[in-house]
């Protein structure tokens, strides 16, 4: 980065570059595995088999609380069906009460269980002394004592355990009355419910694996595509793409976007190339020949006045030099698209204005009409810095080539979407077979080498056109040259 | 003028100091950041003239920044390899004064640091310039030489008026590029003379002496003839 000074002082010392071999030795050489950190079975670490998990597990879930909800609504349901039936069952009994008293009662719980047909009511009627006068219990159940409460009790009714649900009543004159109703259908039920549930799990976990290889399988596919291009490309192979399925899937999209990069990094590389072949090749004339001259001039200049002549034209050529090098540099540094971020509402009417009167007064000087004519407003989201050069470029070069008495025109129109900027003169043009070339980047006519300048105002133009996604075409302009500057118009919702 | 430069290249360092000195300057030379950074802070100058990248852990924009952290206006004028568009954007945006890239002419510099000094010198706003028996008023846009006047378009004015404002100082081509048209591009053909050339006729053509001078291989200076 230094200018002047021997070479050799620049190798060592603070300003080498340590980041550049760590950065790229980080790229060259993935991170092997931290022998210190536990690192999965290859399987294991799989995106997809983790994906699969998570959607097992989610789905296992859902299912748990499907089946949790399900009980939970059947056995309230259950519950209300067994409290009304209970309660209906007291109600009739406590008119038998009512009407026959005990007798009557105990006539009653005996037809009733006769009739029951389900077998799952449960009466017992007791007196002071815990005696069972009727019903299907063979004494009352420890801890069941409170008037008129529901309970829910484990009772032996032949010698089978079940589960009641039971409402008590003290009768007058020291009588208890118990009625219930067996619920051990609602056991049965969570038993059926937990075994489909368990079977449920076993299914899901089944599937979920054989989903996991699945997903797995096509994720790998899918990226290996990415993987076999993006490797090649780090191999040095910058021409190859990923393929796109054609599905538009998120993987295309994806594919597409890698491409999008790959194309834009391709593109920066083949202006590095073309930026360091411009340099080689555009740089070595002028400096062999500011080379030769001061060499001439050290063996042969005949005294300090010569000497001196030598070193003017020798600064000369370095200038010379210093302005081809900034001019590819700056068409690089447009070319990298960095200033887009740049980009504000310009109105080039008054930009076009203000260079016609800059250039204008030197086409005046010499004997060169000029006409400018722009509209009122030219609206383009631009660099006004970039347009300014640009259109200074094709000016300048129509001044170096007008003869006098010939006539440069600076027009500006709008049209559309569009906006277009003409610079046109009357000197010798360029032929057709050359005028392609011109536009090239860094192209360089065979006149630049004998004309000031760095010989790149073409090239630099093109580059701010296409920066700004315009155009730059030549055409003849009988005589002369046309040149002729397309910018995108900037619509009024732009910017 | 005393006039720091924090320079670490020993060829362009002491090319600088040497064409300072000779142009009447005091100079400093710092060569890496550090040394940089306590000179400007410790000394009073004029001017620094920085580059961008120094060993010695301090760069130039950190130097800037730490100074003008310490409410430090010295003006500071960047001579940087760094020529970017957006080099040039963070220069100046750190509290740079101007921005000049490597390669450079001495003129160039020289101009440059000599123009900054004066800007900072003259913060309170002018409403009248006067060079000698020149006079332009700033509020009603009027120029006067000799008391007769003298009717100047719009560019021309401003074109003149920066040559008054740098009077006595010498003004490059560049300078009144970015000064006058703020235009940052190096035109191919001999623009500024010609424009340079119109205002002559009119300020100093109908007159016996000139006021602009053409400086060789540097560019223009306004100054009454004091011979």
């Amino acid at each position: 980065m230094r200018e002047a000074g021997p070479a050799a002082t620049l190798a060592p010392g603070p300003r080498a570059r340590p980041w550049r071999q760590g950065f790229f030795r980080r790229f060259r050489h993935p991170r092997p595995w931290q022998p210190g950190r536990w690192t999965p079975p290859a399987l294991l670490r799989s995106a997809g088999l983790r994906f699969a998990g998570l959607y097992a597990a989610l789905f296992g879930l859902s299912a748990l609380a499907l089946a949790f909800f399900l009980w939970w609504d059947t056995a309230a349901l259950l519950d209300r069906q067994v409290d009304a039936s209970i309660h209906a069952d007291a109600e009739g009994l406590n008119e038998r009460w009512q009407a026959g008293g005990l007798p009557a009662l105990i006539v009653t719980i005996r037809d009733r269980l006769v009739e029951n047909v389900d077998d799952d009511a449960i009466y017992l009627l007791v007196d002071t002394g815990g005696h069972r006068l009727a019903g299907n219990l063979d004494r009352w159940p420890a801890g069941v004592a409170a008037d008129d409460d529901w309970y829910e009790l484990p009772i032996v009714r032949d010698n089978i355990r079940s589960l009641a649900r039971v409402h008590t009543f003290d009768l007058p004159g020291g009588f208890h009355l118990l009625v219930g109703r067996d619920v051990e259908a609602r056991v049965r039920l969570r038993h059926v419910l937990t075994d489909a549930l368990l079977w449920a799990l076993l299914v899901i976990a089944g599937l979920g694996g054989v989903g996991a290889l699945l997903v797995r399988s096509v994720l790998q596919n899918t990226l290996a595509d990415i993987s076999r291009t993006t490797a090649a490309i780090g191999a040095g192979d910058l021409s190859r793409r990923v393929p796109l399925s054609g599905r538009g899937d998120e993987f295309d999209h994806l594919a597409a976007t890698i491409n999008d990069m790959l194309e834009r990094i391709s593109r920066l590389m083949d202006g590095v190339r073309e930026v360091s072949n411009a340099i080689a090749h555009d740089l070595r004339t002028p400096i062999t020949r500011a080379r030769a001259r001061l060499e001439d001039a050290l063996a042969h200049a005949a005294g300090e006045a010569d000497l001196r002549a030598a070193i003017e034209r020798a600064e000369a050529d370095l200038d010379g030099i210093v302005a081809i090098f900034q001019a590819i540099l700056r068409i690089a540094e447009i070319e990298a698209g960095a200033r887009r971020s740049a980009f504000a509402a310009l109105d080039l009417a008054p930009l076009l204005a203000d260079l016609a009167e800059f250039y204008g007064a030197v086409a005046e000087e010499r004997g060169i009409a000029f006409v400018s004519r722009t509209p009122v407003r030219l609206p383009v989201a631009g660099d006004r810095d970039m347009i300014q050069q640009a259109v200074a470029n094709l000016l300048d070069n129509a001044l170096k080539f007008s003869p006098p008495g010939g006539e440069i025109r600076l027009i500006g129109e709008a049209g559309g979407e569009s906006v277009r900027i003409i610079v046109s003169d009357q000197g010798p043009g360029i032929p057709e077979a050359e005028r392609r070339h011109v536009t090239e980047r860094f192209y360089r006519g065979e006149s630049a080498r004998s004309t000031p300048g760095s010989g790149l105002g073409l090239a630099l133009a093109l580059a701010v056109a296409q920066l700004h996604d315009g155009t730059l075409t030549l055409a003849d302009n009988a005589p002369g040259l046309r040149a002729i500057l397309t910018l995108p118009a900037r619509r009024a919702v732009d910017v | 003028m005393r006039i720091l430069l924090v320079e670490d290249d020993k060829d362009v360092g002491s090319f600088v100091a040497k064409g300072l000195r000779e142009a009447g300057h005091v100079v400093e030379h710092a060569d890496n950041g550090r040394d940089g950074l306590f000179l400007a802070a410790s000394e009073n100058f004029d001017a620094i003239i920085l580059d961008r990248m120094l060993p010695g852990g301090v760069d130039g924009l950190h130097l800037l920044e730490t100074l003008r952290a310490q409410n430090n206006q010295t003006p500071v004028l960047f001579l940087s390899a760094m020529a970017q568009v957006d080099d040039r954007i963070r220069g100046l945006k750190a509290g740079g004064d101007d921005y000049l890239t490597k390669p450079f002419v001495f003129a160039e510099l020289l101009a440059r640091v000599e123009a900054l000094t004066r800007r900072s010198k003259n913060e309170g706003p002018q409403t009248k310039l006067t060079v000698g028996d020149l006079e332009m008023d700033l509020l009603a846009r009027g120029v006067r030489r000799a008391g007769q006047k003298i009717d100047l378009q719009p560019r021309e004015f401003r074109l003149l008026e920066y040559l008054m404002r740098h009077a006595g100082q010498v003004v490059t081509r560049t300078m009144l590029l970015e000064g006058v048209w703020d235009y940052h591009f190096d035109p191919q053909t001999n623009v500024i003379d010609v424009h340079v050339s119109r205002l002559r006729q009119k300020v100093d053509k109908p007159f016996a002496t000139a006021l602009i001078q053409t400086i060789r291989n540097a560019g223009y200076m306004l100054r009454a003839d004091e011979a």
